[in-house]
């Protein structure tokens, strides 16, 4: 175990420092020159370089790079180009909001992707198992952006149920919980609905119906605790999922999290940002995966660790 | 000889009788304005966005400012001042007992320090240029020198500034946000992130930033204006996508769209007899244009840019945007001094377009490229673009990309085409001089610079410095009529089409009063919040 999670973590650190080179190299082919963001419209070309100087945008990428670098791992994450605040406490102020989202979104494709997957399972075949993986269907394909404004105008604008927008409240989270949970809510349907159908179909089920359980308990007490467990496994994985959808998400509900930081940055070509964001996304994804992978084998100990 | 131009005073008087301003509002009450985009810095010296600008304007003071709505200077900070004859000398007498926001007395060393500061290679900002005219300013911007040798505090409540040259704009300068008095003892202590803390002598003060949520201004008692500003409290909430604080407002929970009504939601309420009273138009200082790069062939052909001008229908694009602008036939916008009054522009004739063409030896066509900022209204107007010009057998190909990209390959002089939407051109200040040099000028036309036509003609050049050198006032009539003349000097060489003027339509709740002007205020841009009452509380 200590042996596996030592190889992992070395892993990431890996994975992590080739992304940092990736994204830094994307960055510095851009045909967009940040120099030029900073010094604005009404800049003397002495103002211009003056500037590229003081950011040692000038040197070459790989000594541009190595400076970064050798912040980084001291910790620093630099300072915005045009914010001129630290990149750490931008990340830091939003990334609870971003969290708080995502909790929200794990709640929510849960609650509906298992629900919707034990009913299509249970009524298979049936009109509202169609119903229900028609539905699915519509909520992985249909764009957040869409089921955002959606949601906003039938629930908050004609409704009045949930506030338009805004962060703050309980009920400011709900909207954006259930946009960015409903994509995943149509991929859990679909697998919960197949490993259901599995599961139904084992012995240690037809012993239980044959004891004379009743229907509800066979399920609730047999049936679903096995199906469930390798779904839930995956919420890791999904962590990923999240990363791009928050970008779309916190800019229409007006969520201040992380995804609508770097979707500004990127506008404006705010290196340090962009790249902090990037690093900080792909630690939690590195960390959702690992955590998924650690904890399979104790939900299911079919699973090993090797 | 030194000649008393303008009396701060004389001009209180001015302002006070101006009906507008005669009704005594309340003060109290506290309004909410929605912006999309993150407020990067409040530091007067760097903040050059959409969103802050009007901000810094309310959190700091400069020498000069605009009467409330208007693109009339008045004085400020300073109470009076005087030109020398030759025009290189300023001397401003500041106003007695201005105190900032931490309490302590503004002098003429705070001045001096502003203006150090913000032409400091150090500070970064994107406003030095406009400082070129002082003494000292080159010594200052590449370091060979601290501070800027032609700014004196002569007493504690006089400055003097010392030109290179006569600068007829230079009140206009003295008049931006990046003039603003700044504390030094504040900017030490926060250093970068003065931007997040700031401090100046302006009619409100930043009372909270949640950063990327909210900003809270509070009303400063002890400003020098009596009576303003209007409300107790200003509540900025940033990161509202425009379409749902458009949602918002007609729900009654904010007061103010800062980024204006959606385009694609604008014919729906502008047509609502409800949202009336609600919606505010007014001109703004702003032209869309087509840049022609006159070094990339065949755009370097007179004949084929006159074609392109005739080719374009104008009337066609400004109904694309709701008819949100008024059709543009010269690079100047007509509320601005030095328009051509009377110029019927290049007319739009497609056989004629065809015929000059054919004339440069293209009856083919040929084929090019359009650049345009990747954000609606932009490439559907670049589409109707791309047509028109099929229609007298150019091709376009269209790049259609971010703003930066757009702006990175208009400088470097790749783009034979760019639609200028979005990006550029809004005056700084309420000047003919400020939309010819970074974008017409030969300074412009340098390797990065604005002018993505890449035209320079000397000749022109000659004549703007010269108008720019008519410092009399009562030779302003004069100097106008020179710009005039430099502009008609562009238009026969024509390195732009110029498209239309954009119209400003802010929205605004009910209960918000004050005069039409400041919801589309010319320099306070987009709301002067200073002079916005609550009818609530009257």
């Amino acid at each position: 175990m200590i042996g596996y999670l030592a190889r992992r973590l070395g892993q990431a650190a890996l994975i992590l420092l080739g992304i940092s080179v990736v994204t830094f190299v994307l960055l510095y082919l851009l045909p967009a020159d940040p120099v030029r963001q900073i010094a604005g419209r009404s800049a003397t070309a002495e103002t211009v370089e003056n500037i590229r100087r003081q950011l040692g945008l000038d040197l070459p990428l790989w000594e541009q790079y190595w400076r970064y670098l050798s912040n980084l791992l001291s910790g620093n994450l630099g300072r915005s180009y045009l914010q001129k605040s630290e990149v750490s406490e931008l990340i830091a102020a939003r990334l609870p909001a971003s969290l708080l989202l995502m909790v929200g979104a794990i709640a929510c494709e849960l609650t509906i992707g298992l629900t919707m997957g034990v009913v299509a399972a249970v009524r298979r075949g049936g009109w509202v198992d169609n119903l229900l993986m028609v539905f699915s269907f519509i909520s992985v394909s249909a764009p957040q952006f869409v089921i955002a404004i959606l949601l906003l105008y039938v629930f908050a604008v004609k409704l009045g149920w949930f506030p338009i927008g805004g962060y703050g409240t309980f009920a400011h989270l709900v909207l954006p919980s259930l946009t960015l949970g409903l994509l995943g809510a149509g991929w859990y349907a679909r697998m919960m609905r197949s490993t259901m159908i599995e599961v139904l179909r084992q012995d240690y089920i037809r012993t239980a119906q044959s004891k004379g359980l009743r229907g509800r308990i066979v399920l609730f007490r047999h049936a679903i605790p096995n199906a469930i467990l390798p779904i839930v496994a995956m919420i890791g994985i999904d962590i990923g999922m999240f990363m791009s959808g928050i970008v779309v998400v916190e800019s229409v509900f007006g969520w201040p999290g992380i995804g609508q930081l770097a979707w500004q940055a990127i506008q404006r070509v705010d290196i340090p940002i962009i790249m902090g964001v990037t690093l900080v996304s792909a630690c939690a994804i590195v960390i959702g995966n690992l955590v998924a992978d650690l904890v399979a084998p104790l939900i299911d100990p079919r699973i090993k660790l090797r | 000889m030194r000649r008393l131009l303008l009396s701060g005073i004389a001009l209180a008087v001015m302002t006070m009788a101006s009906p507008v301003f005669a009704q005594a509002e309340k003060q109290g009450g506290s309004m909410i304005v929605t912006y999309k985009d993150d407020v990067a810095t409040l530091d007067p010296a760097i903040g050059y966005d959409w969103q802050n600008w009007s901000m810094i304007k309310s959190l700091f003071d400069s020498l000069m400012d605009y009467e409330p709505g208007t693109s009339t200077l008045t004085t400020d900070l300073a109470e009076s001042y005087t030109i020398s004859d030759d025009g290189l000398t300023y001397t401003f007498k500041l106003r007695q007992g201005i105190k900032f926001h931490n309490g302590r007395e503004m002098t003429a060393e705070d001045v001096k320090y502003s203006l150090d500061r913000v032409t400091d290679p150090a500070t970064q900002s994107p406003g030095a240029g406009f400082f070129v005219s002082i003494e000292g300013f080159d010594a200052a911007s590449d370091g060979s020198a601290k501070g800027l040798s032609g700014v004196t505090a002569v007493d504690p409540l006089t400055v003097e500034i010392k030109l290179t040259r006569p600068d007829a704009t230079f009140l206009h300068v003295v008049a931006l946000n990046f003039s603003s008095i700044v504390p030094k003892e504040v900017v030490d202590e926060f250093g970068a992130d003065f931007g997040k803390h700031p401090v100046g002598t302006g009619a409100y003060s930043l009372a909270e930033w949640t950063l990327g949520q909210r900003l809270v201004f509070a009303r400063n008692a002890d400003y020098w204006k009596a009576g303003v500003p209007k409300m107790d409290e200003i509540v900025f909430e940033i990161g509202q996508e425009p379409t749902v604080a458009l949602l918002r407002l007609q729900n009654g929970e904010v007061d103010v769209l800062g980024d204006g009504i959606p385009p694609a939601q604008f014919l729906e309420v502008k047509d609502n007899p409800d949202y009336a009273d609600m919606i505010i138009e007014g001109g703004q200082l702003q032209t869309g244009y087509i840049t022609l790069n006159v070094t990339i062939p065949p755009f370097d052909n007179l004949d084929v840019r006159k074609a392109i001008n005739m080719a374009i229908n104008k009337e066609r694009i400004v109904r694309i945007i709701n008819n949100r602008a008024v059709i543009a036939n010269q690079p100047l916008p007509p509320t601005m001094p030095g328009y051509t009054e009377g110029y019927e522009g290049i007319p739009y004739d497609v056989e004629g377009a065809k015929a000059l063409l054919a004339q440069a030896g293209l009856s083919e066509g040929f084929t090019t490229e359009l650049y345009v900022y990747n954000v609606d209204p932009n490439p559907r107007i670049a589409q109707a673009i791309q047509q028109d010009l099929a229609a007298i057998g150019i091709t376009v190909e269209l790049l259609s990309l971010a703003q930066a990209n757009v702006i990175e390959a208009g400088g470097a002089g790749t783009a034979p085409m760019i639609w200028s939407g979005g990006m550029a051109w809004i005056a700084d200040f309420p000047d003919p001089s400020n939309f010819y040099g970074p974008i017409l000028g030969c300074s412009g036309a340098a390797d990065g610079g604005w002018n993505w036509s890449k035209y320079c003609n000397e000749d022109l050049d000659a004549m703007a410095t010269a108008a720019d050198s008519m410092i009399d006032p009562a030779k302003q009539a004069d100097r106008y009529k020179a710009w005039s003349d430099v502009y008609m000097g562009v238009m026969a060489d024509a390195p732009w089409v110029p498209v239309f003027n954009e119209q400003r339509f802010t929205m605004k709740s009910a209960r918000l009063g004050g005069p039409d002007a400041i919801f589309v205020d010319p320099v306070h841009i987009p709301v002067n919040y200073d002079y916005v009452f609550d009818k609530n509380v009257q």
